[in-house]
């Protein structure tokens, strides 16, 4: 288990290493200079500026710097805001990018899962139509869309719910369910499907030749074994509830992190655009170590651990 | 004496998007208590499907029964409800399959597997059921039995994993046990051992066996009748001797020819040409015709009668007309002097 | 008993032809035959079809027919509710609506095909190369193709748009730099799949040489998941490039597309609502029917799924 781990944090930390040095370099090339809008920037100014953020050293000493304070958690200043620390920046947002997509994460797995059970034990009956329909709309109506949607159902036309902003529990209904929609129509196609591969499976036959009723059947012999494709989609669930929430945080004016990224990529401030992409970096990569040890205790095929650890 | 197990004229069918599948077209066969009673037939004869049936396991719809009974104790489970069904499988009738690698649910321990039958029909508590868990797997020859029941069906081998399917199956000492092709799917050395343990087993236990098995070899060792279905229906049935020494059906007499023999090592396997009729349009007359070598004018829209060789033979083939030339069966369908039955 | 009406004549041999039971037994169709045949049963599908189509025909003939040009500025008459004259309204600089929406879907659809087919040249390269050939060369292909894959999609497409000049083909090289990987691991799967069967072998022992293996026998049996993958690459692609927008970071200003055109829309969102609803509900409409014939395609291509 322990080798398990470290071989996984090494893999990461190597991971990192290549997204902050593309990162780095990508920066490095984009048009013009980051102080390039300031317009009323003198020569003698700008070269303070260049002096002052360490521009004017050789790129390479550049790069290992910024390597050097990045794995340090230590992203430097922003551009644009003067006296703010990338890090601060990231600090102040994202926690409530972290309460909106823990929201979205748990409506879209609940919501969607029902529905593709219910799909595939109504297979080809009404139940399973409807839900399908569902899953499709939720497939076709971008986030965005079903943003504005809601926006102007629930908020402008009956006022029933706060439009925008971030500041109880009725703030986060409406951007949570947009930012949900998407993956929890993707969850339903995909618990359907693999359900009625399960019902469909030997075991369920031999389940049933016990004489277990329909619903031990369906629920304790099928469902765990239909959900673990969903638990290998949460990798995917999590990068897009991420980049989702880059729109969902701008249209509902809620201050989290995808709506500074956004900021950034906007105002182009670079040492917030890479300060950002690498703390997102590591938000997925550890997501993802955290699903493959959660498949392997959900799927007991899997051994994440060696046999001294297993119970 | 009221029989076991009765299936009468029992026909199954499939709706499928191109056309209605006959699945089995009127069979009718018994079971005593105690016996093991062999049905045989190549892939899409209809066996399994009859089998599964049995325990009203078929997905109806598409499936559906189109006539005929299936009377258990003299209670028509054609009949039964869903619920009442339920109370009668793995209680009365269990059922083994074919393939121990997919029978097994993966994410249960083989311990949890056999007790929920257990708990469902005999009340007992986890506790209990996971002792008489442990005592099944020592009866069906799993070492280590203790150990062995908290551990998931991946780290059991193929011959275990059939091996712990029969514990399931007996879990309540049902009456009746359908085993589906249960040596199939395993290594010839493994499968030797599973069927000395069904018959081992049944001495011990008294549960009549039905097993379905397209191998003759599977049935001269296992059983003590056999019925014979092509085309979903039963075309010959006697005891193990009459089928092997006095077949007289030209299907069993192919089917014979295609089994290996030891003793004729040097003579080819025959095998039976053609395919199986398309049971979305079933022959009117006999369904062997098209590929039978015997094969008459009458065959082709008249399915023949059984004709009863004895108390326990029938057979359903027009040759045993009187008008019929005689016929003899193929030197390769003889089986030699070698003991057939174990 | 019934027996007895046959006559002796019935007893006499019958004349089988065994060739004839040989054959197999059900209707026998080809792959595509009874494919095209479950595809055209599914409703929905065929619906998506025609709605791709008109859409596409629209596309040409909307701005014409509407009297108005996408670009013409009208002060007089902004943000209008839609009428005889204006269709679907005018917008805050009173340009025609109508006209403005199918101006979108032309770029709209553009992006979306040309990403798809751009994904396409580069994924059955990329995948048939590294699948027929194998071994190392497929390990490091496929290695890179892994890394790549890692990184989410949206974040380099957005990072690519800061450093990139704006511009159409910005965005489409943007979206094609990592979308082509889904698309050369589907090939790659098949390929492997299909490098070790039979007719490959047989076509090889006739000394036909790897291109032509590659392109006369292995893309044509590949074709089936790479059509469906194409199908859902375009939604995708027009997708993203509306989520781009709404960033800013879509088609730069003369140019609109549905994207562009509900991000200017949101803005109105209060008092015009229709400025959003008509380049918003084609989205959705595109998306959805190309969704729907996606999925008809793969259900009728893998009749297992059903």
């Amino acid at each position: 288990m322990a080798k398990y781990l470290l071989k996984r944090l090494v893999y990461i930390i190597v991971s990192l290493f290549f997204i902050i040095t593309i990162t780095f370099f990508l920066m490095q090339a984009a048009p013009g200079s980051p102080f390039a809008s300031e317009r009323a920037l003198t020569p003698a100014l700008e070269a303070q500026m260049n002096e002052a953020y360490g521009l004017n050293e050789p790129i390479h000493v550049q790069y290992f710097n910024y390597l050097f304070s990045a794995f340090q958690f230590d992203f430097g200043p922003s551009i644009k805001y003067v006296g703010q620390d990338v890090t601060e920046i990231i600090a102040r947002s994202f926690p409530y990018s972290l309460i909106l997509g823990v929201e979205a994460i748990l409506i879209a797995l609940s919501i969607g899962v029902l529905l593709g059970v219910i799909a595939a034990v109504k297979h080809n009956k009404f139940g399973d139509y409807t839900a399908m329909v569902i899953a499709v709309l939720g497939i076709s109506v971008p986030s965005f869309i079903m943003a504005t949607i809601l926006q102007y159902i629930f908020a402008i036309k009956l006022q029933a719910l706060p439009i925008a902003r971030f500041e109880s529990f009725a703030h986060t209904i409406l951007p949570a369910v947009a930012l949900a929609t998407t993956p929890l129509a993707f969850i339903a196609r995909l618990m359907r499907s693999s359900m009625l591969d399960v019902l469909h499976s030997d075991y369920i036959k031999t389940a049933k030749s016990k004489g277990l009723s329909e619903r031990v059947v369906t629920y304790k012999h099928a469902l765990r074994n239909a959900i673990l494709p969903v638990v290998s989609y949460l990798g995917p669930l999590v990068v897009s509830i991420l980049t989702g929430s880059f729109i969902i945080e701008k249209i509902f004016g809620i201050p989290g992190l995808g709506n500074e990224f956004v900021v950034s990529v906007t105002n182009r401030d670079y040492t917030v655009i890479m300060g950002t992409t690498v703390f997102f970096s590591v938000l997925l990569l550890v997501s993802i170590l955290l699903v493959d040890l959660l498949y392997g205790l959900v799927d007991p095929r899997i051994k994440v651990t060696d046999k001294g650890a297993s119970k | 004496m009221s029989k076991l197990l009765e299936v009468k004229d029992l026909a199954i069918y499939f709706d499928t998007y191109q056309a209605e599948v006959q699945a089995v077209r009127g069979v009718s066969f018994e079971l005593d208590e105690k016996e093991t009673l062999a049905i045989v037939g190549e892939s899409g004869s209809g066996k399994s499907v009859t089998a599964q049936s049995l325990m009203r396991l078929t997905p109806m719809p598409p499936g559906k029964f189109a006539g005929g009974s299936i009377l258990f104790n003299g209670e028509d489970l054609t009949k039964k409800s869903e619920s009442q069904m339920e109370s009668i499988r793995g209680k009365d009738i269990s059922m083994i399959f074919q393939d121990p690698m997919t029978s097994l649910n993966p994410t249960m321990t083989i311990g949890k597997q056999i007790a929920e039958g257990l708990i469902k029909h005999q009340n007992m508590s986890k506790k209990e059921a996971h002792n008489r868990g442990v005592e099944l797997l020592k009866l069906v020859g799993i070492p280590n039995p203790e150990k062995r029941i908290n551990q998931y069906p991946h780290e059991y081998s193929g011959g275990m994993r059939q091996r712990a399917m029969i514990a399931i199956a007996l879990a309540c000492n049902p009456k009746v046990l359908i085993a589906d092709e249960p040596t199939t799917a395993l290594d010839v050395t493994i499968q030797a051992q599973i069927l000395d343990l069904m018959r081992d087993l049944q001495q011990k236990t008294g549960t009549a066996i039905i097993l379905i098995t397209h191998d003759l070899g599977v049935v001269a060792n296992a059983a003590s009748r056999v019925a014979v279905m092509y085309g979903g229906k039963i075309v010959e049935t006697g005891n193990v001797d009459e089928i092997f020494y006095n077949p007289k059906h030209p299907y069993t007499w192919g089917l014979l020819s295609s089994m290996p023999k030891i003793n004729n090592g040097e003579e080819e396997l025959q095998a039976i040409p053609g395919s199986p009729p398309d049971l979305a349009d079933p022959p009117k007359g006999c369904p062997f015709v098209a590929r039978c070598p015997y094969a008459m004018k009458l065959c082709e829209n008249h399915m023949p009668e059984y004709t009863n060789l004895s108390d326990t033979q029938k057979t359903a083939c027009w040759l045993l007309d009187e008008r019929a030339p005689e016929v003899e069966p193929p030197e390769s369908a003889i089986v030699g002097g070698a003991k057939v039955h174990g | 008993m019934a027996q007895s009406e046959f006559k002796q004549a019935d007893f006499e041999p019958l004349q089988v032809d065994h060739a004839e039971s040989e054959k197999i037994v059900g209707k026998s169709t080809s792959y595509w035959k009874d494919a095209w045949r479950r595809f055209r049963k599914n409703k929905l599908a065929l619906a998506g079809v025609v709605i791709i189509v008109l859409l596409g025909i629209m596309s040409f003939i909307g701005g014409p027919i509407s009297g108005h040009t996408y670009d013409g500025n009208d002060l007089l008459n902004v943000n209008q509710s839609p009428s005889a004259e204006h269709w679907f309204g005018t917008d805050n600089l009173g340009r025609d609506v109508f006209a403005r929406t199918w101006y979108g879907a032309k770029i709209s659809l553009f992006i979306g095909l040309m990403a798809a087919l751009i994904d396409l040249v580069i994924g059955i390269i990329w995948g048939s190369v590294a699948g027929f050939f194998g071994g190392k060369v497929d390990e490091y292909m496929m290695r890179v193709a892994d890394v790549l894959y890692g990184v989410p999609y949206l974040l380099v497409v957005i990072l690519l748009m800061v450093i990139l000049p704006p511009g159409l083909w910005t965005l489409i090289i943007a979206m094609t730099i990592t979308g082509w990987i889904n698309m050369a691991r589907i090939v790659r799967g098949q390929v492997l799949q299909l490098r070790s069967e039979e007719y490959v072998m047989a076509s090889r022992s006739l000394g036909a040489s790897n291109s032509r293996l590659m392109f006369k026998h292995l893309v044509p049996n590949t074709l089936g998941p790479i059509l469906v993958t194409l199908t859902l690459t375009i939604p995708t692609a027009i997708f993203t490039e509306a989520f781009l927008s709404f960033l800013g970071l879509g088609v730069p200003a003369p140019l609109a597309s549905w994207g562009t055109m509900s991000s200017d829309g949101l803005s109105a969102l209060q008092y015009y609502p229709s400025q959003l609803f008509f380049p918003a509900f084609f989205i959705c409409l595109t998306m959805l029917a190309f969704n729907v014939i996606g999925d008809g395609m793969r259900d009728a291509l893998d009749p297992k799924e059903r």
